[in-house]
C-alpha cells in the first residue's frame, strides 16, 4: 500500500469519527428541540459518508475489486435523511413547539400540520 | 410503449439498483433488474398517475453535484456551531419561504436539499404546496437565508422542470 | 498509521453511541428519544462499516443495509403514530 493511500484513507477515518461524535454530542448540548434535530441529520450523516467512502476507497485501492455496495447504503442514507427529519419535525410541532412563534404561510392555506386539531 | 414503460426513469433507476446490489454486471443480475423494472412500475402505477416531467435532465446531474458541495460546507458549519457557540448565542429562527414549482416531484427535491444543506431544516409545508416552513440553526439575518435558498436551489430546479 | 486512525474512529463512534444512549435514558419528550434511536441507527452502521474495514473483509452489505431500512422505516412509523395515532391509513 502507497503513503498516499494510507494517509488518504486515514484522513477521511480521522474526519468520519470526529463528524460522527460531534453529531451525538449536539444532541446532548443544544436546548431547544429543534435544534437538536439539526445535528444527527447533518454531522452524523457526513461522519457515516465519509467512513464509507474509506471503506470504498480501502476495497479498491488494496484489494483492488470495485465495489458499489458502499454507495448503495451512502446513497440510501442520503435519500432517508430528510425524510425522517421532516417526520421527526412534524411531530414536534404537533406535540411540543410553541405554535405562536411559527410565521403564517405566504399564501392563505393553512401549513399542513396546524390544520388539525392538537392532540394532548 | 407508453403502456409497458409508465415511468420510465423509474424502470432505470430499479434496474441500476438491482445491478448494483448484486455488484455484477451479468446476464442475470441485469435480466432480473429488467424484470422488477417492469413490473414494480406496473404494479405500482394506479398510485402514481401523473407523469414526472423533467426537461432538462441532465442539469440533474450538475445540481447534484452542486448539493453534495454544500452538504460538506454546511456539515463543517453546523459542527462549529455546536462546537464553539455558547448554547445562548445561537439565535435559531423559524422562515417561511415561499415557492413557485410546477410539480411535487421538484418540491419534493428543494425540501430535500434544505434539508440537506447549511444550517436549515425543512419542518413543514403548506396545504396548496405554495410554501415550506424552514428552521434554521443559526440566523441572525433570516431573510438572507430565504433569498439564498429562493436563487441558489429554486432557480436551478426550476430550470430542471420547466 | 491506518490502524491507529482506524482505533480513533471506531472509538469516537463508540462513545457517539453511549452519548445517544445517555440521551435515550433522559430525553424529555417523545420525539427527543426518536431521534436519540435514529442517531444510535447511523451510529451503528458507522461501527458496522469501521468493523469491517478493520477484520480486512468486504463491507458486512446486508447488515448494514438491513439496519438503515428498519431504522428508517421505524423513525417514519414511531413519528406517524404520534401524528395520527395510526400507522397505516
Amino acid at each position: 500500500m502507497s503513503m498516499v493511500t494510507e494517509i488518504l484513507i486515514s484522513t477521511l477515518l480521522v474526519i468520519s469519527g470526529v463528524f460522527g461524535l460531534i453529531g451525538s454530542f449536539g444532541l446532548l448540548k443544544l436546548r431547544d428541540a429543534m435544534q437538536r434535530l439539526h445535528a444527527p441529520t447533518k454531522a452524523t450523516t457526513i461522519g457515516v459518508g465519509a467512513a464509507l467512502i474509506a471503506s470504498a476507497l480501502n476495497t479498491w485501492l488494496i484489494a483492488g475489486q470495485v465495489t458499489w455496495h458502499e454507495v448503495m447504503v451512502s446513497v440510501f442514507l442520503f435519500i432517508t435523511a430528510p425524510l425522517s427529519a421532516l417526520y421527526l419535525a412534524k411531530s414536534h410541532i404537533a406535540t411540543t413547539v410553541d405554535r405562536s412563534k411559527i410565521p403564517p404561510t405566504a399564501t392563505k392555506a393553512p401549513w399542513a400540520e396546524l390544520r388539525r386539531v392538537p392532540k394532548g | 410503449m407508453q403502456k409497458l414503460f409508465p415511468h420510465p426513469y423509474l424502470s432505470a433507476t430499479l434496474l441500476l439498483t438491482w445491478v448494483l446490489l448484486m455488484n455484477s454486471i451479468g446476464p442475470g443480475a441485469v435480466l432480473m433488474g429488467g424484470f422488477l423494472g417492469v413490473v414494480i412500475p406496473l404494479l405500482t402505477a394506479p398510485y402514481w398517475p401523473e407523469h414526472a416531467a423533467m426537461k432538462h435532465p441532465l442539469r440533474l446531474v450538475a445540481y447534484i453535484g452542486l448539493v453534495l458541495g454544500d452538504v460538506v460546507v454546511s456539515s463543517i458549519q453546523v459542527a462549529a456551531i455546536i462546537l464553539f457557540k455558547p448554547v445562548d448565542q445561537i439565535q435559531s429562527a423559524w422562515i417561511c419561504v415561499p415557492i413557485d414549482l410546477p410539480s411535487p416531484e421538484a418540491q419534493a427535491l428543494l425540501a430535500g436539499t434544505i434539508t440537506m444543506t447549511p444550517g436549515t431544516l425543512t419542518a413543514d409545508f403548506a396545504a396548496d404546496g405554495k410554501s415550506l416552513l424552514i428552521h434554521s440553526l443559526h440566523a441572525p439575518d433570516p431573510d438572507a437565508v430565504c433569498a439564498e435558498i429562493k436563487s441558489r436551489y429554486e432557480a436551478r430546479l426550476k430550470r430542471i422542470f420547466t | 498509521m491506518l490502524d491507529y486512525a482506524l482505533s480513533f474512529a471506531i472509538s469516537c463512534f463508540a462513545l457517539a453511541l453511549l452519548l445517544t444512549l445517555w440521551r435515550l435514558a433522559t430525553a424529555p419528550t417523545i420525539p427527543d428519544r426518536i431521534l436519540a434511536v435514529d442517531t444510535m441507527v447511523v451510529n451503528v452502521i458507522a461501527l458496522i462499516v469501521l468493523y469491517s474495514l478493520m477484520r480486512g473483509h468486504a463491507l458486512n452489505f446486508e447488515a448494514a443495509m438491513l439496519f438503515s431500512m428498519t431504522g428508517f422505516v421505524s423513525t417514519v412509523a414511531f413519528c406517524k403514530y404520534l401524528l395520527r395515532r395510526s400507522i397505516i391509513e
